[in-house]
């Protein structure tokens, strides 16, 4: 099967007149169709930049970017304007962590998924609304007639996230970024949505990127994960290999600091310290301050990305080929 | 009033440190002229919780439910409708009780917003202090007290004193408000979702931490959250509360080993499973939870739980007590009238 997507060495810069933060440091994957990749990172990690990157979302007078994004073959980084509108919300739709925010509240559900079709489509105003209702029933929305009438504010979290759904999946987008979709929504809802995308990408065979900071949600909806620190991808590996042997420090403190069943009365192992600042270009494994195995080659150079025998990928001196 | 010293122990173990009667919050909303056809939010709704000296109390619920209505209501930040707060045997508020200055004293809170939760412009020396001083200790005194409070948090009383909130990373400004929270050496710390904004290898950190002030401080918690398995790992007991009402209340191990009401089921069976080959294939109940404007009539779960019946709409259920656990369900209460029901 051929990549969807192929990311390599992505490097982006935020640069205002007081401050440049090197957000991402030089990421690069693949994606097939049918496939999720997770991507999983705490705050600053450099996941929701490079999520946006396949977009193109960020403001383009302030963003260095240098590498390659691929889809199906067409450089994003070269893409003309008129290419990138056709891109963003036709072949590639994303969904956001809050959809409250990500909906215009002056139009309604209706108004606002008919505008994409056609825009992307070029279907008739009918058509696009039969289409519009469709799709309501496809993420299962009670009675879709109605909800297409009404404004975002009338909705619930669940049911907005759902609409959001519905807009992403318009016009038979080929991949589909998913930017902490279920963070804002209560745990009873979280995992309606989590099956609901699971079910859509393999009924359409999408491929999806799916960006969290929540191990949890992780390991419910992919089947790789890649762990991000600093703006690079630490390790990345089939999901079962990275919840049993985790190789990275980072991504086993990380996993071992996450609290969960049947650990109760233990000492949780923290990991000590708090992520880099990333104003410089790192010079080391942006990790060794806080990590408890550093040597002094971790100090001298940023390690490469070595490649297990099995495929798993870890950005680690220690890690054995 | 000395704040140097800790508050002595006076009713006894045995008596709860904070006991909340019949708590009753609605909240008006909207309405047109003259207030005619005003609906209300009934955040809570006669709520009765004790808090036993010593203990990690937990709340769990999902957003809506009145979990931080109810942590605000016991301490005073909002006034209830009706019930009453008694704060180890003293009643707050009422002419023979204590004043709602010194429960504030004996009872603080985190917040789960650490930036907003800390003055801008004052130091962090400065708002640790600001406390003590205004309980009448001195300002050499209060300084003391500030490096002491920083040691405890984990921070060096040399760099952080002198900083202000913006230079500090949100793990190090949440350390700030739990040093601030013990400034006056309050036997009873309510936190509200404190760690839920941080990342979890810096939440893990302060889940630690809070460990070991519980023990070294002998403190009480009212730790409120979303996250149940965060719950679980603190808490000795667990509330579990669903559109302003008590579901179900237990020790921890029985809650999360046996649970009994339908929604702490799906609650529980909601968790993502860590393990890639035992993933969830099924969602526990569908839909969200309804607005708290109008709730339900009866049980408030009935819209979503798969075993309502008519009864379930005719009435409310009590909390009843079984031998592990207290819960309101029609199912859990013999002669209730519900088909799974014991016979009275």
């Amino acid at each position: 099967m051929s990549d969807l997507l192929q990311v390599r060495d992505l490097h982006v810069t935020f640069v205002t007149p007081d401050r440049t933060v090197h957000a991402v440091n030089g990421v690069s994957f693949d994606l097939k169709r049918g496939e999720t990749l997770g991507i999983l990172g705490e705050s600053g990690s450099g996941k929701s930049v490079t999520l946006r990157s396949i977009l193109r979302l960020h403001p383009e007078h302030r963003t260095r970017w240098s590498g390659s994004i691929r889809l199906e073959g067409d450089e994003v980084l070269d893409m003309a304007p008129r290419a990138l509108g056709d891109l963003r919300g036709g072949r590639v739709a994303m969904i956001f962590q809050e959809p409250a925010t990500a909906f215009d509240p002056v139009f309604t559900i209706g108004q606002q998924i008919t505008e994409t079709i056609r825009k992307h489509t070029g279907k008739s105003e009918t058509e696009a609304w039969k289409r519009a209702r469709e799709l309501l029933e496809l993420v299962r929305i009670p009675s879709p007639a109605q909800r297409l009438k009404a404004y975002p504010h009338e909705m619930s979290g669940g049911m907005r996230q759902r609409a959001m759904i519905a807009l992403a999946l318009s016009c038979n987008p080929s991949l589909l970024l998913a930017d902490e979709p279920t963070t804002a929504l209560d745990a009873t809802v979280q995992i309606q949505v989590l099956l609901l995308i699971r079910e859509l990408q393999r009924e359409f065979d999408l491929g999806v990127i799916f960006v969290t900071h929540d191990i949890g949600v992780a390991v419910e909806v992919s089947d790789r994960i890649g762990v991000m620190y600093a703006g690079k991808i630490v390790e990345l590996a089939p999901v079962e290999q990275m919840v049993d042997a985790p190789q990275h420090p980072y991504s086993r403190g990380l996993l071992a600091s996450t609290v969960h069943d049947g650990m109760r009365g233990q000492r949780l192992e923290a990991i000590p310290g708090a992520p880099p600042d990333l104003a410089e270009i790192p010079t080391a494994c942006s990790f060794a301050p806080r990590c408890r195995f550093v040597q002094s080659p971790c100090l001298a150079a940023p390690p490469d990305l070595r490649v297990r025998s099995d495929g798993h990928l870890v950005r680690c001196v220690l890690a054995a080929a | 009033m000395d704040s140097a010293l800790p508050i002595a122990d006076r009713g006894g173990p045995a008596q709860p440190l904070l006991l909340a009667k019949d708590l009753r919050k609605h909240f008006p909303v909207g309405g047109g002229l003259l207030g005619r056809g005003r609906k209300v939010v009934r955040a809570v709704d006669d709520l009765t919780i004790s808090v036993a000296k010593g203990e990690t109390l937990g709340v769990v619920g999902e957003s809506g439910c009145g979990k931080s209505t109810v942590a605000r209501l016991l301490i005073r930040l909002l006034r209830p409708d009706r019930g009453t707060l008694v704060l180890d045997g003293d009643p707050v508020d009422e002419p023979h009780g204590i004043t709602v200055n010194e429960l504030r004293r004996q009872v603080q809170m985190v917040f789960q917003d650490s930036y907003a939760s800390l003055n801008p412009r004052l130091t962090i020396g400065e708002t640790l202090a600001f406390a003590p001083k205004a309980h009448g200790l001195p300002a050499a005194e209060a300084r003391a007290r500030t490096r002491d409070l920083l040691a405890q948090v984990g921070l060096d009383p040399e760099s952080y004193a002198e900083r202000y909130p913006h230079e500090l990373s949100g793990g190090q400004r949440q350390r700030v408000n739990i040093a601030r929270a013990l400034a006056l050496r309050p036997r009873l710390v309510i936190l509200d979702e404190a760690v839920s904004a941080l990342d979890k290898s810096v939440e893990a950190q302060v889940l630690n931490m809070l460990v070991d002030l519980k023990s070294e401080l002998g403190l009480t918690y009212v730790f409120i959250s979303h996250d149940l398995n965060v719950v679980q790992y603190l808490s000795d007991r667990v509330l579990v509360m669903y559109l302003g009402k008590i579901v179900e209340l237990g020790p921890v191990e029985a809650i999360y080993g046996n649970p009994l009401h339908p929604y702490t089921r799906a609650l529980l069976s909601a968790r993502p499973s860590m393990d890639p080959r035992k993933r969830t294939h099924e969602a526990p109940i569908q839909g969200d939870p309804p607005n708290p404007i109008d709730p339900p009539s009866g049980c408030r779960f009935r819209t979503r739980c798969p075993f309502a019946e008519d009864v379930c709409a005719a009435g409310e259920p009590l909390l009843t007590e079984t031998p592990a656990q207290s819960v309101a369900c029609h199912m859990r209460r013999p002669g209730s009238g519900h088909s799974k029901a014991a016979a009275a």
